[in-house]
């Protein structure tokens, strides 16, 4: 089925160059770091983890998210998500790949990423991290491409693939947990140390994966012959509604703790990244995106409307993305173990990885999603469900 | 036989606060035994550093100090400080013991200076999250650090609550001296972490710790699971502190905090 990825329009053609320029840019600026040490990035002795843990971070939740289409259509027979099913496991397929470059990129000894394998520390998340994202990419380009294969045929998916859907499941609650436990059990880093961490990760996951996968909708809708449908977007929209509210909700639970308990340890972190750091103008911008997209979303009359929702998910993605993506991972080293602030940002180099990183995921997508869009464009089942 | 609801109640009310005790008291139990638990192996030997903070009295008693280690370790001087690699270095009261301060402290304490290194502790969070068992506890109680198996993920430095763990962010034989540097100990490469090793290499040899050598009697170094240690005997007879207490790491470095009594 591979061979669709060759076959396309100019368009298709123009993105993907575009794409692999990106890459390319990636490609060199990591070259430089690679010959010059991880000091031509922002962090430093104090933030010795930046922007590409965190990107990585973020990824894991949208890799995640592909759950909330599987268990709808799997668990409890919603047929309507039959179509877009696939677009969710590809794109954690996209996600697990860059979350692998992003660790990658982020080792001061790549050659030596074997160890990690050669030498298992089962008391290291790290080793169950790994464990788990190699797990999960494996069972979503498993399942994925067997389910397209048997659609294709116009079969019904090989009976050895049910199993492995169910595993997926709980696999996909695994990789935010353990990624959050990443962080979760460290002495001495109050902002990270908190229970609910998992949790918070797995509801901002539901909200931001499935928010990204709606804009992937409706733009696969308008550039493409793929319609996913009105209703599964819709339904789609709710859990997005639903999973922001609860992650709203449980930063409220974060702020409360830290400073009704009045404890200044706890209450560092916020501080600094709501009221005295480098990131309080961008904090404050994820925190006004995600109550604005709390009105744009929740109310139906205002989900209903795509024009509406397509602003509502712009919103969270970008919320999200600056919560995770940034703040969590900063706002953990900062202030350090001796109550000092170093401030951190990333350096144009950093930048630039990070840009091809994001770039090597959306080339995985953008073929991924083209030879599932082509299979049904043959078989004639690409336009809108009746 | 029937019973009345004020006897029922009566009979209940007893019983319950029966269990309450008993369960207060299995609670009491097991905070003494959680308190009382050792934090010493059972290799016998947990090697430790008390520093009399009065006993270190000028910069150029500082400066020795750290530069007998640096020097022979061969740890560049680097000036970009988020670059920097450090063994043991420096801070104020504050820095060094964040939780542990107030504001009406003795101004002699606020202005003083201390050593930091790593803390070697019974229970190391580094050693915890090592993915690769670079990072490694020795039965004698050192943590130490195999910069050839160390793949640069820094999840160490995450982890250790007191900023001990160095990552060589550039080159760091760019920084040195290659005619000067000490060719018995090896230099590093980038990318890599590296940290205090509680000089592995001299105790081989039968030495001390350089700092400890060069201190003038403001370190001592021994065996904690020696009762009869240099150590111990100082620590049963000085009021110590040492360095976030309330992370459960049981750090292996203590201070004598004495002020005037302890000086010289």
């Amino acid at each position: 089925m591979l061979d669709r990825a060759l076959k396309g329009s100019k368009g298709y053609w123009t993105l993907v160059i575009i794409l692999l320029g990106f890459i390319g840019a990636g490609s060199l600026a990591y070259l430089h770091q690679f010959n010059n040490g991880l000091g031509v990035t922002g962090m430093s002795r104090d933030v010795s983890w930046g922007f590409y843990i965190s990107q990585f971070t973020f990824l894991v939740g949208v890799a995640a998210s592909a759950v909330m289409l599987v268990i709808p259509y799997y668990l409890h027979n919603f047929k309507k998500f039959g179509r877009i099913v696939i677009l969710g496991e590809f794109l954690a397929i996209a996600s697990v790949t860059m979350c692998m470059t992003f660790i990658f990129v982020d080792m001061g000894q790549p050659m030596r990423i074997m160890n990690v394998i050669l030498f298992p520390t089962p008391n290291s998340i790290l080793f169950w991290d790994a464990t788990v994202l190699n797990g999960y990419l494996f069972l979503n380009l498993v399942i994925g491409w067997a389910t397209l294969h048997a659609e294709k045929k116009g079969v019904p998916p090989p009976a050895w693939s049910k199993p492995l859907i169910y595993l997926s499941i709980p696999w996909a609650v695994s990789i935010h947990t353990v990624t959050a436990f990443l962080y979760a059990g460290l002495p001495g880093r109050h902002f990270w140390l908190t229970a609910i961490l998992a949790v918070r990760f797995l509801a901002s996951a539901f909200a931001g994966g499935p928010a990204l996968l709606i804009l992937l909708a409706l733009i696969l809708r308008k550039y493409t012959k793929f319609d996913a449908g009105k209703e599964p977007i819709q339904a789609v929209a709710k859990i997005v509604a639903y999973a922001m509210c609860a992650n709203v909700f449980l930063i409220g639970l974060e702020f409360f703790t830290a400073f009704y308990s009045n404890i200044p340890s706890h209450m560092h972190a916020f501080e600094f990244l709501y009221a005295h750091g480098n990131l309080v103008p961008l904090m404050w911008t994820s925190t006004i995106l995600a109550l604005l997209s709390l009105i744009l979303i929740v109310p139906p009359k205002m989900r209903g409307n795509e024009t509406i929702l397509m602003w509502a998910c712009i919103a969270i993605f970008i919320s999200l993305w600056i919560d995770k993506g940034f703040g969590l991972v900063i706002g953990g080293f900062v202030p350090t173990p001796f109550d000092t602030v170093t401030e951190y940002w990333p350096t144009l180099t950093e930048t630039t990885i990070t840009l091809g990183v994001w770039a090597l995921g959306f080339l995985v997508l953008t073929v991924l999603y083209k030879v599932a869009i082509s299979v049904r464009e043959e078989l004639g089942t690409s336009g809108p469900p009746k | 036989m029937s019973i009345d609801r004020r006897k029922f109640l009566k009979i209940a009310g007893l019983s319950g606060i029966g269990l309450g005790l008993s369960a207060a008291d299995s609670l009491v139990k097991g905070k003494a035994h959680a308190s009382e638990e050792s934090s010493l192996p059972e290799s016998g030997v947990r090697l430790a550093l008390v520093i009399d903070i009065g006993k270190i009295r000028t910069d150029e008693d500082y400066k020795r100090i750290t530069d007998a280690c640096h020097s022979i370790h061969n740890v560049p001087s680097i000036p970009n400080t988020k670059h920097e690699v450090k063994w043991i270095w420096t801070d104020n009261y504050e820095h060094t013991f964040p939780d542990q301060t107030n504001e009406f402290i003795p101004h002699e304490m606020k202005e003083k200076r201390f050593l930091l290194l790593c803390n070697h502790c019974a229970k190391p969070p580094c050693v915890r999250v090592c993915p690769t068992k670079a990072t490694f506890k020795r039965p004698d109680g050192i943590v130490a650090q195999d910069p050839h198996r160390c793949i640069g993920c820094r999840f160490c430095m995450a982890a250790c609550p007191y900023g001990s763990r160095s990552f060589n962010w550039v080159d760091p034989r760019k920084y040195l001296d290659m005619n000067k540097t000490n060719p018995d100990y090896p230099t590093r490469t980038m990318g890599v972490v590296e940290k205090c090793t509680l000089c592995v290499e001299r105790l081989a040899r039968g030495l001390e710790p350089a700092c400890v050598e060069v201190s003038n009697g403001a370190i001592v170094f021994g065996n904690l699971a020696d009762p009869g240690s240099n150590v111990r005997k100082i620590l049963s007879t000085h009021y110590t502190i040492i360095r976030k207490p309330a992370v459960g790491t049981q750090p292996s470095v203590f201070y004598v905090i004495g002020g005037g009594e302890n000086a010289g």
